[in-house]
């Protein structure tokens, strides 16, 4: 029933979402001297930042140091922007919310379109990069595509329920953020979790943050010519999928009664 | 027997208020969300064609009213029921993007309210003709005048073909001659036989030229039901004594 309404709604607002998702990129660079050049100098300058951390503060070098940090970063701004954003979405929407009838979640949708269109130029930057450094590639290349899926599915579930509490509880975005800041220290986003931590606590980070799992997959297939773990990346996919149904079903059964609090 | 195409029984809305809780008191409980009554159970039947006005002082509960006929809001108790006719409720310049053009808004706008690519893009050059944007209508809304970007929202609201209309004071915008204009545009809406218009007007002149029936509410409740012309008189009378 959930499921039905949810694709049945998407179908009818993809057009809006599509256009939406474009107007907001347009209007992001709009007046700005360089325009859409910032998506590719921001997450570049972040990279010489963070691989001069691990690489010369850190001490810890790793092979093919930029991209790895690069990939972790590709990865990481894309969950962070989207879960970090969705706790004042409907507030920011306001008027949106206030005014006309719209399925809530498709505000989030739509903001993870914006994201993942820059995650998309920040992958295009890792394939030139991985071309520059003469990265050894294989098969595993495909491989990206279900860590990419997971990461998806999980950053859509935790939005959704995090967007609805948002609505009701207002210190939530600044909750949020201290979370977020620990999940990025967490995940690996600068260095590799099995190196820097191993052990029991290692192997314990890469099996219970859903983002680690995505990004060190991803490293495997695009950086190492290896495999993902299949058996968490499938967990993460089934407990997305889990809370991404239980997120819709919410966001449906209170969509009327944001206004009355907004 | 008149078709009937709106009917609404017992509805209650309320509207929830968090108040600001010092960091001292954060964990010591008590009740922080406090609910404000703002419709108390009204109950009324809205035939095919007919226009009906809504008036009352400010906070009534004429705007939250209209918002839960759309399907914005949700009644807490009570029913609505469209018998399955489309409905919308005029918004003026909601979902625009400044940064961009008048006719990427358009675009935008016309979508968020439902309507398919197509349908806008048929209705595209009508909608810049009647905005009388021209040229301007390829520049970022943000470098519009207040003017300009009013007749832009006004034209694309005003494009919109639903069973049931409703309208919350938006009569007239722009500079004397536009508002001549958008004020005939909404007649021409409202006085479409097949439409059923609900609209909220603080101009008693408008309401009582165009509407079939009028509903005073009060403080959440109705008042009055009946003739424009009854109902109007007794609103004046109350509200002279209120000023008094």
């Amino acid at each position: 029933m959930v499921f039905k309404r949810f694709f049945k709604d998407l179908s009818r607002y993809r057009k809006y979402l599509v256009c939406s998702a474009k107007a907001s990129l347009k209007s992001e660079v709009a007046g700005s001297y360089l325009a859409w050049l910032w998506w590719i100098i921001e997450p570049f300058c972040f990279m010489l930042i963070y691989t001069f951390i691990s690489e010369v503060v850190f001490s810890k070098p790793m092979k093919f140091a930029s991209i790895f940090v690069f990939l972790g970063l590709t990865f990481w701004d894309f969950f962070n922007r989207s879960v970090g954003s969705s706790a004042g979405l409907l507030k920011s929407n306001k008027t949106i919310v206030t005014r006309i009838y719209l399925p809530k979640y498709l505000l989030y949708i739509k903001l993870m379109l914006v994201n993942a269109f820059k995650m998309l130029i920040s992958l295009f930057i890792c394939f030139a990069l991985m071309v520059f450094y003469r990265v050894p590639v294989s098969w595993h290349l495909v491989e990206i595509i279900p860590c990419i899926l997971m990461l998806f599915i999980i950053t859509f579930g935790i939005g959704c329920f995090f967007m609805h509490f948002g609505v009701y509880v207002r210190d939530l975005s600044k909750i949020i953020r201290i979370v977020l800041r620990l999940v990025f220290y967490m995940s690996g986003v600068f260095y590799n979790i099995s190196a820097s931590i191993g052990g029991f606590y290692g192997k314990l980070l890469l099996k219970v943050n859903p983002v680690a799992v995505a990004m060190d997959g991803c490293r495997k297939a695009l950086l190492y010519c290896e495999s993902p773990d299949w058996v968490m990346l499938g967990v993460w996919a089934a407990i997305g999928i889990l809370i991404s149904i239980l997120g819709i079903a919410l966001v449906y059964k209170n969509e009327n009664n944001y206004g009355k609090i907004l | 027997m008149m078709e009937k195409t709106i009917e609404v029984k017992d509805l209650k809305i309320g509207y929830r208020t968090m108040e600001p809780v010092s960091f001292k008191r954060l964990f010591k409980g008590g009740k922080r969300v406090s609910v404000e009554q703002a419709v108390k159970g009204i109950s009324f039947d809205v035939h095919k064609g007919e226009i009906v006005g809504l008036i009352g002082q400010n906070g009534s509960g004429k705007s939250t009213t209209l918002r839960c006929l759309a399907g914005i809001i949700s009644p807490d108790e009570g029913s609505v029921n469209l018998f399955g006719n489309s409905v919308s409720l005029l918004a003026i310049g909601v979902g625009f993007q400044k940064e961009l053009t008048g006719r990427v808004n358009i675009m935008l706008s016309g979508l968020l309210m439902g309507f398919s690519e197509k349908e806008i893009e048929a209705k595209m050059d009508s909608i810049i003709e009647f905005s009388e944007l021209g040229k301007y209508i390829d520049k970022p809304v943000s470098s519009y005048s207040s003017g300009m970007h009013s007749r832009l929202a006004f034209a694309i609201t005003a494009m919109l073909d639903t069973e049931i209309l409703l309208i919350d004071e938006i009569f007239s915008v722009g500079d004397a001659r536009f508002k001549k204009k958008s004020r005939a545009k909404m007649q021409e809406l409202i006085m479409d036989k097949n439409r059923t218009v609900i609209m909220i007007s603080h101009s008693l002149d408008t309401m009582a030229s165009m509407c079939d029936r009028i509903i005073w509410l009060h403080q959440g409740e109705i008042k009055m039901i009946g003739e424009p012309k009854e109902v109007l008189e007794k609103y004046n009378e109350f509200m002279t004594k209120s000023i008094k």
